[in-house]
């Protein structure tokens, strides 16, 4: 070696130290890309946190709500005005003068008519119906003495959260002097009870938003989210099915193909365009219907289905057709019996996905009227209804503060219902996979 | 010696490209016949003529006479289905439903309506399965997934999967390309033994395994038949020299 001369071995260093260079420039890009891959990370989980923390603490208010218990008289006159305690009778009794009276015992000094009035706003009207339901219950308590817990207002539950109207004109105000003082003696007496709110799981929407529900809404979803299902799902997977199994390659199944990747990217409100113009127009169907709201997302979620199950299809091996085949099935046979089968957890997949993409909608469904103000529970499919993203648009368009509360526990039922979904696409997929 | 299938003149086309040249050869009944070749000779092409599996390949275009005891295998009154029960397969990658060992076996006596009752049923796969060489190694696991057999058991269940239809013709495309030599052995005895009851065309890459299991052997090269004889004949003294040079391992 030392003897092949002067030059070589300096220039070995040389190659060396180069070759050295550049390993070293190698392993700083290498973890500057690692770096930016972190920070990205962060920055993403840092803004998801951030937008859960602020919906989770705006929906503490809505969580509790707060409630007095008063001492009530149950006078047969005011409860049961046709004397005869029919369930007719006991539902038109004036519940909302004996808790006036009652909450009025509370504070002998009031004594002018506007000043009981201003009293008896403290209540909220879901006091009178609680407690016209426990007399229709329970007709005995009729002439006895009840403790009742009595819904307060809006606008009492929020003062008695703190929320103060510092820098709001005293006339202009929600709560006078005078009720403020009243719910702080109440409070003092330890008559205020703080408790969970059971109902806004359980009812329907209200203009009041202490008793307003999701429970509508809820059921709206689910009717409207079944017809999306019953629909999108059998013709999905036949019309997948169908092409990437029977049908020649051709023209005309490439047009298809394109379009059905352009119907995939169409705007939602499109869909609700056609829904109003075709479902409601021409076939004169229910306006504020999970049906309709239904056919139009169906119709949305369809390209979504037949992509995914398409592709779920083309990743079954051909060797189990060949094998299908070879022992004498029929193509159908092959198909039904093997590959769809072995495409089950991806087709089951793509619909979950797009069902809950469905579950998110309010565009569409806004041009089909389902933005109506309503109350009623939704019993069947061509009830008037609402969804949760449409029930989350409206309280947050509503004009009372404790809306906004409503607003943020609402859309974490809807984040609830969509991350329940997503986990049962997760559950199903490795369920059929350790199946095989 | 009784002819059970005969190509007379047949031509496959695979769009443009021409993979078989009018190819006349006979199949005879009981007898294991080797198809050896290079790769890309039209081989395998060949024996997928011989149950209509090449009806599936898109662009591939069939031309002259298959027969089945004399019988047009490609006339429009004949049912494929019917055909691939008489005609059956097993491919060169061991592909096993993902279902159980007996799904996998039940399968095709299902569809075809074979079995009458449960206990038909249960005795038919059994009796493939021991005509396989299976039975022993997975009898007490019959529900065990097909997929969870080693690469030769899977090899054997899917040749337990083509009898239990009771088809005529085996034809079986390189079954032992994927397996190692112990399995291999074990499925070359396989063959052997089946030969006496069922007519058996064996597309192999491996001329001793032609040498071993076959009675005639068949030399295909550029997509056609060169040489076809009884395969004593064919691996001492071939007709052609082609057939030699091949044999010799000078090409291929």
């Amino acid at each position: 070696m030392s003897s092949d001369g002067a030059g070589r071995p300096e220039r070995r260093e040389e190659v060396e130290e180069r070759a050295d260079r550049r390993l070293r420039r190698r392993y700083a890009s290498e973890r500057a890309f690692r770096t930016a891959g972190l920070v990205a990370i962060a920055f993403s989980l840092s803004a998801l946190g951030a937008l859960l923390g602020s919906i989770v603490l705006d929906a503490t208010g809505a969580l509790t709500v707060h409630s007095v218990r008063l001492e009530l008289d149950l006078d047969p006159a005011q409860l049961d005005p046709y004397g005869d305690r029919s369930p007719d009778s006991l539902a038109s009794g004036n519940a909302a003068a004996v808790l006036r009276s009652g909450l009025a015992s509370e504070f002998p000094e009031v004594t002018g008519r506007s000043e009981k009035r201003a009293l008896g706003e403290l209540l909220s009207v879901g006091a009178s119906y609680d407690l016209l339901d426990r007399i229709v219950a329970e007709p005995e308590l009729l002439g006895s003495r009840l403790e009742f817990r009595a819904l307060l207002s809006d606008d009492a539950d929020l003062a008695l959260r703190g929320e103060t109207e510092e820098g709001v004109d005293e006339a202009d105000r929600k709560l006078s002097g005078a009720q403020q003082a009243w719910l702080a003696s109440l409070s003092e007496r330890g008559r205020i009870e703080n408790h969970w709110n059971l109902r806004f799981l359980t009812t329907g929407d209200s203009r009041d938003p202490e008793i307003a529900g999701v429970q509508g809404a809820i059921r709206g979803s689910f009717l409207t989210l079944i017809v999306t299902l019953l629909l999108s799902f059998p013709l999905g997977v036949a019309a997948a099915i169908y092409l990437e199994e029977f049908a020649p390659r051709n023209r005309l199944t490439d047009l298809i193909e394109v379009n059905i990747n352009n119907l995939a990217a169409v705007p939602s409100i499109v869909f609700g365009l056609l829904g109003l113009a075709v479902f409601l127009n021409v076939f004169g169907l229910p306006r504020s219907a999970p049906l309709v709201g239904g056919m139009v997302l169906g119709l949305m979620t369809l390209p979504t289905v037949i992509i995914a199950a398409r592709a779920a299809l083309s990743a079954v091996p051909p060797s189990i057709r060949e094998a299908a085949l070879g022992v004498g099935a029929s193509p159908t046979q092959a198909v039904l019996h093997h590959v769809v089968p072995q495409a089950l957890p991806g087709i089951l997949t793509g619909t979950i996905i797009g069902m809950a993409r469905a579950l998110g909608e309010t565009a569409p469904l806004l041009m089909i009227g389902m933005v109506a103000f309503i109350v009623d529970l939704p019993t069947g499919p061509t009830d008037p209804s609402t969804v949760l993203p449409v029930q989350i648009y409206l309280w947050a368009e509503a004009p009372e503060r404790a809306f906004a509360a409503r607003t943020a526990a609402a859309i974490l039922v809807l984040l609830g219902f969509l991350v329940t979904m997503n986990s049962v696409a997760v559950w199903v997929r490795r369920r059929f996979e350790s199946r095989v | 010696m009784k002819v059970k299938m005969q190509t007379r003149g047949l031509d496959v086309f695979y769009g443009e490209k021409q993979a078989l040249q009018s190819v006349d050869l006979e199949i005879h009944a009981n007898e294991v016949t080797a198809l050896i070749g290079p790769s890309g000779c039209g081989k395998s092409t060949y024996l997928r003529c011989l149950n209509r599996m090449n009806d599936v390949v898109p662009g591939c275009r069939v031309s002259g006479d298959v027969t089945l005891d004399g019988r047009d295998i490609y006339d429009s009154k004949l049912d494929v289905v019917k055909l691939r029960a008489r005609v059956g397969m097993v491919f060169q990658k061991p592909n096993p439903f993902p279902k159980s060992i007996y799904e996998n076996v039940a399968y095709g006596p299902r569809i075809h309506g074979i079995a009458r009752t449960k206990s038909d049923l249960d005795e038919l796969v059994r009796q493939s399965l021991r005509k396989a060489g299976l039975l022993e190694e997975v009898e007490s696991r019959l529900d065990e997934s097909g997929t969870s057999l080693s690469g030769g058991q899977q090899q054997r269940l899917c040749i337990a999967r083509a009898i239990a239809v009771s088809p005529e013709v085996i034809l079986m495309d390189e079954p032992c390309s994927a397996l190692d030599p112990i399995a291999t052995a074990r499925v070359e005895e396989l063959i052997d033994e089946l030969r006496e009851q069922f007519t058996i065309v064996i597309v192999t890459h491996s001329m001793q395994q032609a040498a071993r299991v076959s009675q005639r052997t068949a030399f295909f090269h550029l997509g056609s038949l060169v040489e076809v004889g009884e395969t004593g004949k064919i691996f001492t003294n071939p007709a052609e020299k082609r057939t030699q040079d091949y044999i010799t391992g000078r090409f291929g």
